[in-house]
């Protein structure tokens, strides 16, 4: 029988290995999808994300320049107007693994965010909105690549 | 222990736009050095921020995000004098918290 001590303690030791799987609520986001990051085509990962079949929308916005100097700084921006998504993904084609980066978007934030990704070559870049009922909409703009950005 | 993240974040209208820049390698594990071994894969997977304590957005990436990860996004209903905290996780566990307020 636990007297009270070992009890605190050992919630605190479950606790402990609890928040290191990171199944503690902190934000409300799964555990680092690693295998998402892996698929290489946009149908694959979006069947694994658990949407339905991509079609393309002129609701989502894709934003990048036309040409890239540098393939290793790629400015991008997603967004989209669209109520109720739920993941805005963007996804270089010819990109060894696909996917660069996964928002959820929250109530709090704009559905609409921007960074800089490495390209390995001239390929399509994709804006990718999952919606809240599975839908799966996305816009794509080619940007051409001067100089590879995944180095050698 | 990295170095810090650069944040900004100022009013545009009723919402916050919020700017990081983030010291990161950002290392593919696809690259080889001079002797021909692969360079470990060494990058940002995962990546938070709060407004005032609560959690705002939420963001997985993957080594294709470049060096020196930028990132800009949106807060709604912030105002100035709120606390943006921005933090990051890294594929060998290190993390990173930063801190800005709204201006």
């Amino acid at each position: 029988m636990l007297n009270r001590r070992e009890l605190l303690s050992h919630s605190a030791k479950v606790a402990a290995l609890l928040a290191t799987t990171g199944l503690l609520p902190q934000v409300a986001h799964a555990a680092y999808n690693a295998a998402a990051f892996e698929v290489k085509t946009m149908a694959e990962l979006v069947k694994m994300l658990g949407g339905s079949a991509p079609t393309e929308s002129k609701d989502v916005t894709i934003t990048g320049p036309d040409i890239a100097e540098n393939g290793a700084v790629v400015p991008v921006g997603v967004s989209t107007a669209l109520p109720g998504v739920k993941r805005l993904l963007v996804l270089v084609e010819k990109n060894p693994n696909v996917m660069s980066a996964m928002f959820e978007v929250s109530d709090a934030v704009d559905a609409n965010f921007s960074t800089r990704v490495k390209m390995g070559q001239s390929s399509n870049v994709y804006a990718v909105a999952m919606m809240g009922d599975g839908k799966v909409l996305f816009a794509q703009k080619e940007v051409k690549v001067t100089l590879g950005g995944c180095g050698g | 222990m990295a170095d810090p993240m650069r944040i900004r974040a100022q009013m545009a209208g009723d919402k916050a736009t919020v700017r990081v820049l983030m010291n990161h390698e950002m290392e593919t594990g696809l690259r080889k050095d001079a002797a021909g071994k692969v360079i470990p894969a060494w990058f940002i997977q995962e990546v938070t921020a709060q407004l005032n304590g609560k959690p705002v957005l939420s963001a997985q990436w993957g080594m294709s995000v470049s060096k020196n990860p930028f990132l800009q996004f949106s807060i709604k209903g912030a105002k100035a004098g709120d606390k943006v905290a921005v933090n990051w996780k890294d594929n060998k566990g290190d993390t990173r918290t930063d801190e800005a307020t709204v201006s």
